[in-house]
């Protein structure tokens, strides 16, 4: 087997030396009841050409979006990657290494990570980002259990324009440990409707911008409202980019922020690895959950980096952690960093302006068609539209059409009565063309 | 006197008497690399984009008009940022890593080569499901080699982590216990969850995270569970067990089925810390040791890279009785195609809910997969005998020198040593890592498990060769010499050799600095 380097005669030197006379003698610690005799039922050795093959047919049987025009988004954006940046993360000194527990051979990913920490927080407008989190679904639920700790309150109130899925994925998690939460009826609009909503138990507020619907909502009245009752305001982005373009979280009031960080660097991957985004104010640090690298000097006196406040971890406090996450979105940090390098800020807003300019072409031109209702009042590369049938059923048709039209807001929360919402989103990647095409297409299919 | 050819250049080195420090900070091949934010990049963009028309104007206020603090680099002044950082870490590819209990092995790139299809990894999640057929059928495959390597009848593919599947499974037990009517806020509450004291940190921080009490099992003089302990514990309180086996000792329980049997006993589920899967794959399946739960760290045994901590995967198997529990989504088989199932509310189950918005790690996935392909059956039982070979090799080798944690008997795929044998040297285990960093050594993991004073854990994994072994366990025998033989300064200022020394963690967590600041204070940060 290509990856196993022992020879048949290095065994038996090794077993010798080991003073046994076969592999089986090193496990006698296992029951005889629950020793296999021979290899499990499955396929044997297979060849890298095996392999290939046989992959690659699963493959090919899927429809890719850079093949065929694609407007797909609710939570998980296209966007185009340069090259550079998975050609660096694939470097053996970063693709194999482990978590940096050994400050003085891993200066290279301490130093990445502080970077990102610092393009984190000045993307999200917030004074501390950590070295991320799983996703940003996971990053909500974190957020929510964080505030409960900050303020000794145990309520949650969840806007109705949160992604569906970040709902559901917070609410298992938080009620498992007792905490409440009060998720509001689903809107296009519905940002604002929180702020009835505030009382003195609320440890926070949940509010997404842009929201499910696309919408962009200047959440500083909310902020207002949440800190005057002693609450948390947690901004959940679902949509990076959107902050190259839009007010930060942190300039609106956010104290927590929980992000999504796929569109920056990270393929679509049918959902995964992507990378949670997590920062907040500087007198919450000590709260927060996940890893933090810091500054500090060697023995020397220079400039480095470590792991730092740990103490907050699982692996020194155990059941007294802030949370049970360990290892997190390693390599997703460093294409979202490098990235970012690449595009800077001026790179960054033009990036956003592009996507902003794409999705308003597209509105303008679904808008035209008859039956067509353009739902979302302002929005930065995502809206949704109202359709005169089923969205399910016309994004099924439109596939058969070889265009990948979007995310039936029912395929999200089949029991909101929205099944004729359809959530279209468009990036730099989208071209004038596959605009047209979904035009004409999606009229044809609603004419019928 | 040196050689000079023809026109006066020396063809060989001058002795070297002394060793001047640098003038620039500069040493060699290593770069000495500020950070980006030091850089002329602000302003500069490596990715050339058509200019928008508009100023997004159209949006009114909503507009960010503030700069927000983000240098740019050209594309070869990035290329040159990050290989100069590479070249300050320490990689699988390089040398041995034998951080036991992370399985640090060869990541082979085929994996990688088949992740990047873009028939997997430029698929939406949310695409209509007719058009993601293959991919679904990946993961159908994927859970059929994962239940039959573990003879479970189910599995939760979803959690994005090992500490994410813990809590998938203690999640699946709770659901569990209430739906008998033993919730934690039912009249006959089962509330505690049971971990050894050797146990990862993880598994107390995840029974607490769901709001369990955690209580924990004592350990016995050969380094396993002491079952009187167990049994002592064991009540009808008690939700679960969470064990590791092999453990973190590197020792496998012997006693696993009759602590699985006063577990079911009581009442009590056995979730199994699957971490170290690695060393019994295709030899032992946890079914047959009657575990209800155990999740799979896709990044260990089956060499999803690392990626310096992530990303993971952490697929959780699960018994009968748990099965019905598990999270949303997962993939049924219909016969005429693959069913992604969003909503637990559409299936009779009683699933817990969602652990995330989407489907899980799916370039995980298919990494797993083509390496499970690649070994198939027979190369993964002898994965774990060569994993469990080679640890035994190495405590062989050391044990005249060093002392073992557990003498008496096998190790299975790592070896424990404790600091005992450092006794009146001065010279803890921290400062014998250090040194094995000078000898161009990433050191094994320290002070882990706690049961063991100044642990030393040593997991080789099977993908090293008998010439690595031997090199490393020179380097080892070397400085255990040295060690005793009173070179304390080798030691204590170790490491003389790497990129930087001994790094201040101290100051660290005094006076936090996380992120880079302008001189000004400015920055551009938000306050």
């Amino acid at each position: 087997m290509r990856y196993l380097p022992l020879t048949p005669d290095d065994r038996e030197a090794m077993l010798a030396a080991i003073g046994v006379k076969s592999i089986d003698d090193l496990f006698v610690d296992v029951p005889g009841a629950a020793r296999l005799d021979g290899p499990v039922d499955l396929p044997r050795v297979a060849g890298e050409m095996e392999v290939e093959r046989a992959l690659g047919a699963l493959a090919a049987k899927n429809a890719t979006a850079g093949n065929v025009p694609f407007f797909c988004g609710a939570g998980a954006y296209k966007h185009h990657v340069p090259a550079t940046v998975d050609h660096i993360i694939q470097r053996s000194e970063f693709l194999t290494s482990y978590t940096p527990y050994q400050p003085e051979i891993a200066q290279g990913t301490l130093q990445y990570l502080y970077e990102f920490q610092t393009q984190v927080a000045n993307l999200t407008g917030m004074p501390v980002a950590n070295a991320s989190l799983y996703d940003g679904s996971t990053a909500m639920a974190e957020g929510v259990l964080m505030a409960t700790r900050v303020t000794r309150r145990n309520k949650a109130v969840i806007s109705g324009g949160v992604h569906p899925h970040y709902v559901k994925a917070t609410e298992t998690v938080v009620h498992a440990v007792g905490v409440e939460t009060q998720a509001l009826p689903a809107a296009v609009d519905a940002e604002a409707a929180v702020i009835d909503q505030i009382g003195p138990d609320t440890a926070c507020v949940v509010v997404q911008t842009p929201n499910i619907f696309g919408t962009a909502t200047d959440v500083t009245k909310i902020a207002e409202a949440a800190h005057a009752a002693g609450a948390l305001l947690i901004v959940v982005v679902t949509e990076a980019v959107s902050m190259g373009l839009l007010k930060s979280p942190g300039e609106m009031g956010a104290d927590i922020v929980a992000a999504e960080g796929q569109s920056i660097g990270n393929a679509l991957n049918f959902g995964g690895p992507y990378v949670g985004l997590f920062a907040t104010r500087d007198k919450l640090v000590r709260q927060m959950p996940g890893r933090l690298t810091g500054e500090t000097v060697d023995a020397d006196g220079e400039r480095g980096f470590v792991l730092t406040l740990s103490t907050r971890e699982q692996h020194i406090r155990r059941d007294k952690a802030t949370s049970n996450i360990c290892t997190n979105s390693g390599l997703c940090t460093l294409a979202f960093s490098i990235h970012m390098s690449l595009l800077g800020e001026t790179g960054l807003r033009r990036l956003a302006l592009l996507n902003h300019e794409k999705a308003v072409a597209t509105r303008d031109a679904l808008a035209a068609i008859p039956g067509v209702e353009v739902l979302t009042p302002r929005f930065f590369n995502e809206f949704a539209i109202r359709l005169p049938k089923p969205a399910a059923e016309v994004v099924e048709q439109l596939a058969n059409h070889h265009i990948l039209a979007g995310v039936p807001y029912s395929r999200l929360a089949p029991d909101a009565g929205m099944d004729d919402v359809l959530l279209i989103a468009a990036t730099e990647t989208t071209l004038d063309a596959d605009i047209q095409i979904l035009a004409k297409t999606l009229a044809r299919v609603l004419a019928n | 006197m040196s050689t000079m050819n023809t026109v006066g250049r020396p063809t060989t080195p001058n002795a070297v008497l002394t060793k001047p420090a640098t003038l620039t900070g500069g040493r060699g091949l290593l770069q000495n690399e500020g950070l980006i934010f030091e850089g002329e990049g602000w302003g500069k963009t490596g990715v050339d984009l058509p200019a928008p028309k508009g100023d997004g104007s159209d949006l009114g206020d909503l507009v960010r008009r503030d700069p927000i603090g983000l240098p740019g680099l050209s594309e070869p002044e990035a290329m040159r940022h990050y290989v100069r950082l590479s070249q300050k870490n320490h990689a699988i590819d390089l040398a041995i890593y034998p951080l036991g209990s992370c399985t640090m092995k060869h990541n082979p790139r085929l994996n990688e080569k088949m992740a990047r299809l873009p028939g997997f990894s430029d698929i939406h999640p949310l695409q209509p499901q007719s058009t993601v057929q293959g991919a679904l059928e990946l993961m159908d495959t994927l859970s059929h080699w994962l239940t039959t390597l573990t003879g479970m009848p189910a599995v939760a593919l979803s959690p994005k982590a090992g500490a994410h599947g813990e809590l998938c499974g203690l999640m699946a037990i709770r659901a569990a216990h209430r739906a008998a009517g033993h919730g934690l806020r039912s009249d006959k509450p089962r509330n505690k969850v049971l971990v050894p004291t050797s146990a990862h940190g993880t598994n107390p921080a995840t029974a607490a995270f769901v709001g369990y009490t955690v209580v924990e099992i004592a350990q016995t003089e050969d380094g396993r569970v002491d079952l009187a302990d167990l049994e002592a514990k064991l009540g009808d309180d008690v939700a679960a067990i969470m064990v590791t086996n092999p453990n973190t000792c590197g020792l496998f329980e012997r006693d696993i089925l009759e602590i699985s049997r006063l577990t079911h006993e009581a009442g009590a589920y056995f979730y199994c810390d699957g971490a170290n899967f690695n060393a019994i794959v295709g030899r032992v399946r946890p079914g047959d040791l009657g575990v209800d739960a155990m999740h799979i760290n896709l990044h260990k045994t089956f060499s999803t890279p690392h990626g310096r901590g992530g990303p993971g995967a952490g697929p959780v198997v699960l018994s009968e009785a748990l099965a019905p529990f598990a999270p949303a989504p997962w993939v049924v088989n219909t016969g005429d195609g693959f069913k992604l199932v969003e909503r637990e509310e559409d299936e009779a189950g009683q699933a817990f809910g969602r652990l995330c918005a989407f489907q899980g790690q799916m370039g995980m996935y298919v990494r797993a997969l083509s390496y499970m392909m690649s070994h198939g059956s027979d190369g993964l039982r002898q994965v774990a005998e060569d994993a469990v070979l080679n640890a035994n090799y190495i405590k062989a080798r050391l044990e005249d020198l060093m002392s073992p944690a557990f003498p008496e008997g096998p190790c299975m795929h790592e070896a424990l040593f404790d600091d005992e044998w450092l006794k009146g040297t001065e010279i803890t285990t921290l400062d014998f890592a250090k040194a094995m960093i000078d000898e161009g050594f990433h050191p094994m993991t320290m002070y882990f498990p706690l049961v063991v004073h100044g642990a030393m854990l040593i997991e080789p994994t099977e993908t090293e060769s008998k010439a690595e072994l031997d090199r490393f366990i020179h380097a080892m025998r070397a400085l255990a010499g040295a060690a005793k033989a009173g070179d304390k300064d080798r030691f204590k200022g170790a490491p003389f050799h790497a990129p930087m020394k001994r790094l201040d963690e101290t100051r660290a967590a005094r006076q936090p600095v996380l992120r880079w600041t302008a001189p000004d204070g400015s920055n551009m940060a938000a306050e």
